[in-house]
């Protein structure tokens, strides 16, 4: 591949589905910071459900765009995020264990786990996805 | 760091160290970051303050000093080398830094996290509760770009290099994003910083 070719490529187009999925982390980290500057009381579920509605959402939304991609190293991207979500799953499984483990119940424990789920998601495809935008298809 | 202008194929193909395939986790490494990992969770079952302490504030320091050097310092010389020699230093680099950075996060942000319990500072009687709760911010912000921006680039630099043709705007446009990823998290540790010695004093 020619330099300036080489250039290219590093610089084409592709959904803007990095910033999505890091919408999407940021506004969990958002309703984690809600709810754990609460603590040890319990703070109104509505703004973290709603954080989090809206955090599913756009990683939704990312999913959608980058599934409608042609042109795209799906085996790549599987292959990293796959082993990536490994090493989340793990460390997802920690975090809930630490919630259990502090006497977290009822409907914060659902929400908690919920942001959880999605944040174990965003980090799995946005490493999936970087490497596998550079690759080539043919 | 200026825009790659050459093809870099086989640039750092010199020697039998250059041709042996890029590391992208350094496997040797990783029973040291287990036993790591291992104190800092016993550090947390038995509530020693000591050990606590240790791994937030020595992890703490080290993390920025880390992403200080590589935002200021290494990324303006890294811009300034040759091609052959930059991606020759990004192979020896990034393995290393996969394992790292997240454990020194880890070892910071957990510590941290059950020395605040600990100490009653996540009560939101603390007197200088507010101030815990903007730390809550500055490293959700931190973690964000880290995961976001900085961990993929990192991966994905790997995976380039380990290519028989290595595209040299990829790796430049992959570095670039990594070190000024790592500069703006260094930056805001030093918000964390101003944070953790007020709360502490």
């Amino acid at each position: 591949m020619s330099a300036p070719d080489q250039v290219a490529w590093a610089n084409r187009k592709v959904p803007p589905v990095t910033a999505l999925w890091m919408l999407s982390l940021a506004l969990i980290a958002g309703g984690v910071s809600y709810l754990a500057a609460y603590l040890p009381k319990r703070a109104p579920l509505g703004p973290a459900v709603g954080l989090l509605a809206a955090s599913a959402i756009v990683l939704g939304a990312g999913v959608v765009l980058l599934a409608r991609q042609r042109q795209f190293a799906w085996q790549r991207f599987r292959q990293v995020a796959g082993w990536t979500l490994l090493a989340y799953v793990v460390i997802a499984g920690m975090i809930e264990y630490a919630f259990v483990y502090d006497h977290t119940h009822g409907a914060v424990l659902v929400v908690m786990t919920s942001m959880l789920f999605v944040f174990m998601l965003a980090p799995p495809l946005l490493v999936g996805f970087t490497v596998a935008r550079f690759e080539h298809t043919s | 760091m200026a825009a790659v202008e050459h093809p870099v194929a086989g640039a750092a193909h010199e020697s039998p160290d250059r041709d042996a395939p890029v590391e992208i986790l350094p496997v040797k490494a990783l029973p040291l970051v287990g036993l790591v990992v291992a104190a800092v969770v016993a550090a947390i079952g038995t509530n020693s303050r000591w050990a606590l302490d240790f791994f937030h504030v020595a992890g703490g320091g080290i993390w920025t000093a880390l992403d200080l050097f590589l935002g200021f310092v290494l990324g303006p010389i890294l811009g300034r080398l040759s091609i052959p020699a930059r991606i020759e230093l990004t192979k020896k680099l990034m393995p290393k830094l996969v394992l790292i950075i997240p454990v020194l996060v880890t070892m910071t942000l957990a510590a941290g996290f059950q020395l605040a319990r600990y100490n009653g500072m996540l009560d939101t009687s603390y007197a200088r509760h507010a101030w815990v709760v903007a730390s809550f911010a500055v490293v959700g912000v931190m973690a964000v770009i880290a995961i976001g921006l900085l961990e993929p680039a990192n991966i994905a630099v790997l995976f380039e290099l380990r290519k028989p043709q290595p595209n040299g705007a990829v790796i430049e446009k992959l570095m670039r994003r990594f070190i000024f990823t790592a500069g703006i998290t260094g930056a805001m540790q030093i918000g964390t910083l101003i944070i953790m010695t007020r709360l502490a004093s």
